[in-house]
């Protein structure tokens, strides 16, 4: 028995170790692509040229320690024996260790006859890191910095300052109207009577898969009329177009269930429909006001398509930016990494902080198109 | 209260409430005039204004969002000063009309107008039939495409759902379980584009040459391997597999998160029964917690394949839809902005509103037998 209860709890202990051991390896994998970016939006341009993120960690690397020239007798043609060891020309160039851990490699083409000698080291204790990707990234005066060669680049900044504060603008009134819309709507759809009642929130489930898409002609024509497009008010409207369904069902679903009698009793003590919406059915709903908040800030912050076709360049948002430092300079590493640091602060900011809510919401929304 | 109000007014009638309430309807008028005048100069010093960029946020946002609560204060106010009776009917319309109507200008009737638009020319000003729907399904590049969307949907949405899956039981049998899934979660906060960023970083190829050290994680793991470099995003169709690779990694936390609670719901009892009849844990997953969380499954591979369907930031970032990884959406975007053809345009947004109807008919009747109504 005894011995059956010991097997029994090592068994356990295997097993766990195994689960935790691929979680670990899972979640090391989806971390390392954010973490490379992270360290290289510190580094210099020169630097991420020149070697891999990796390199900040120490590592052993071949360090160059001195060179050999070949006296020029020797024949370059067969066989060169240089510090006692013999090899071909092909062999040198790709480089030969020699027996006391030295590394010699040949240098450019047969005539230079020079060779490189290196050593294995540890190195990467004293990393360059700098704050200078962000305040370039950020600053929309010139800037300037150092390419791969070296050579200096003179370059407007990406004014992700105004793109982010932008981002502000278009978010936040994105994230707020159509949640007071919304909540005025599944209060009329859960405790109004009207005619159409139920016809009407039928089409509410009907579009909630609806691709965004479909809209996007027709929109741009009624805002080209109206000439709105390039305006905040354009992008909220939008925005809160595209997002009201799902927020009309969700504060449906959660408004629908809360308990009649509270507002039957506020009712008979005289309260008209809007005081009780007011008072009552959004202060009692603000879990499920803040679960559909948090989806819908997260989605209007990072939406790129409606930005685009709505906004154009006149208030360009922070994903907007982006996309044109990957268009335009697709390998100014260090302008792009810190950008799209930039770009997530926020929404990883707001989702750690609200994470229970925003599950909480996703679970409640069902298929959402 | 309310109804004797209304019954001494109503022996006087329809003229004599109005002479009594001139005042009123008055200010009725003034009010809504006043409020729309307000509204309107916001517009207006946000349209032209060349205040400190703050200055504009601040107001932009005062402006959005104490505007649209103005409103329906104000429209409400209105409705109750009229009769109780005419309060009654028209009060549901304060507060659903307005969400009724922005569904039916920017989803409902915007349906209608594509489905005409598709069948037009490219500047909608002659009907041209079915030939836009005929470029649409024949063209080499839509072919392509359709090709391209087929591969995201099939696996990005079984490795989204599988790994979230995997994950979702494994974390369930860890004491670290919250901190698995909120690291697995995370990219669901980041843009697409920033997910663009980070994975081209990955991805990125230097070219050979002497000195040249790759800067791409995938490439130097190659080279440590004793492989060569490769430019991933430009070998077809394997770059579709590695733009898919982006989705796994943003689209998983979603399906993880989802899963796992329905993991959670699974009756302990159940599980326990199973065991003592002898089942493995092997067993007993596939034959309790499976089924069990079925519906689940369902909602979370339907919702991840509307998303590869329309999927759209990731490609146009990363490719820009060049070397065959074009995918339909990229495609809308290309005819309608690009090569400036509203109708083709129209046709193909017509055709994804066509590849998701089987969904919107499973949303409906599920919404019918839960009789929420």
């Amino acid at each position: 028995m005894a011995a059956k209860t010991f097997s029994y709890s090592r068994q356990r202990i295997f097993s766990s170790l195994i689960v935790n051991g691929i979680l670990i390896l899972i979640c090391l994998i989806w971390l390392i692509p954010t973490l490379g970016v992270f360290i290289t939006s510190f580094r210099q341009s020169e630097d991420i040229f020149s070697s891999g993120w990796w390199a900040v960690f120490p590592h052993r690397a071949d360090v160059q320690s001195g060179e050999i020239k070949l006296d020029p007798s020797i024949d370059v043609n067969g066989p060169i024996t240089i510090e006692g060891v013999t090899a071909t020309f092909e062999e040198w160039r790709e480089g030969v260790t020699l027996p006391d851990g030295r590394k010699l490699t040949w240098y450019g083409n047969k005539r230079t006859r020079t060779l490189i000698v290196s050593e294995k080291k540890w190195v990467g204790f004293s990393t360059n890191l700098t704050l200078d990707n962000y305040r370039n990234t950020l600053s929309g005066k010139e800037i300037r910095f150092r390419d791969a060669s070296g050579n200096e680049i003179l370059r407007k900044g990406n004014d992700l300052s105004t793109a982010f504060l932008n981002s502000v603008a278009v978010a936040v009134p994105a994230t707020i109207i159509p949640i007071l819309i919304a909540a005025f709507a599944a209060y009329g759809f859960a405790w109004l009577n009207f005619p159409g009642r139920r016809l009407l929130f039928i089409l509410v489930v009907a579009l909630l898969v609806v691709p965004l898409q479909i809209a996007l002609v027709p929109i741009l024509q009624d805002y080209t009329k109206l000439q709105l497009n390039g305006t905040y008010l354009a992008i909220w409207m939008a925005h809160t177009g595209f997002g009201l369904p799902l927020a009309i069902y969700l504060l449906f679903n959660y408004i629908s269930t809360l308990p009649r009698d509270i507002l039957e009793s506020a009712f008979i003590d005289g309260a008209s429909n809007f005081t009780i919406f007011t008072r009552l059915i959004l202060p009692l709903s603000i879990p499920a006001l803040a679960s559909f908040a948090i989806f819908q800030f997260l989605w209007v912050w990072n939406d790129y398509l409606v930005a685009l076709v709505f906004l154009g360049d006149k208030n360009r948002v922070i994903t907007m930016a982006l996309a044109a430092i990957v268009g335009e300079k697709g390998q100014d590493w260090h302008l792009l990494t810190s950008g799209a640091f930039i770009s997530m602060l926020l929404p990883l900011a707001v989702f750690f902080a609200l994470q229970r809510y925003f599950v909480r919401g996703m679970l409640a929304g069902s298929v959402k198109g | 209260m309310q109804t004797t109000k209304e019954m001494r007014s109503q022996p006087t009638g329809a003229l004599g409430w109005l002479t009594a309430n001139l005042g009123r309807l008055l200010i009725s008028l003034f009010v809504p005039v006043v409020t729309f005048i307000v509204l309107w100069q916001g517009f207006l010093f946000l349209r032209d204004s060349q205040a400190p960029q703050i200055v504009i946020v601040l107001v932009a946002i005062l402006w959005g969002v104490g505007g649209v609560a103005l409103l329906y204060l104000v429209s409400n106010w209105v409705v109750e000063q009229l009769p109780p009776a005419w309060t009654r009917v028209l009060q549901p319309f304060v507060f659903v009309g307005p969400g009724v109507a922005i569904l039916a200008w920017y989803l409902a009737v915007p349906a209608f107008r594509t489905l005409l638009l598709s069948f037009q020319n490219n500047i909608s000003t002659a009907w041209v039939g079915l030939d836009n729907y005929i470029f649409a399904l024949t063209d080499r590049v839509m072919l392509e495409a359709f090709r391209n969307n087929l591969l995201w949907m099939i696996f990005g949405t079984s490795f989204s759902v599988g790994l979230g899956l995997l994950i979702a039981v494994l974390a369930d049998r860890s004491r670290y379980e919250s901190i698995y899934k909120a690291i697995i979660f995370m990219p669901m906060a980041i843009s697409f584009v920033g997910a663009g960023v980070i994975w081209k970083f990955i991805y990125t190829y230097k070219g050979e040459g002497s000195g040249i050290q790759e800067i791409g994680l995938l490439n130097a793991i190659v080279l440590a391997l004793g492989g060569q470099s490769q430019p991933w995003l430009n070998i077809p169709p394997w770059n579709n597999f590695f733009l898919i690779v982006i989705m796994v990694w943003l689209q998983t936390g979603y399906a993880m998160v989802i899963i796992s609670s329905a993991i959670k719901g699974v009756p302990g009892e159940l599980l326990e029964a199973a065991r003592i009849d002898g089942a493995s844990e092997i067993q007993a997953f596939f034959n309790v917690t499976i089924p069990y969380i079925r519906g689940t499954l369902i909602t979370v591979t339907t919702t991840i394949i509307i998303f590869s369907l329309k999927l759209f930031d990731i490609v146009r970032v990363m490719t820009g839809g060049n070397n065959g990884t074009n995918v339909i959406a990229n495609e809308f975007y290309l005819q309608r902005f690009t090569y400036g053809h509203a109708g083709r345009a129209s046709a193909i947004a017509i055709i994804l509103l066509i590849a998701v109807i089987p969904v919107m008919i499973y949303n409906l009747r599920q919404f019918q037998e839960r009789r929420a109504f």
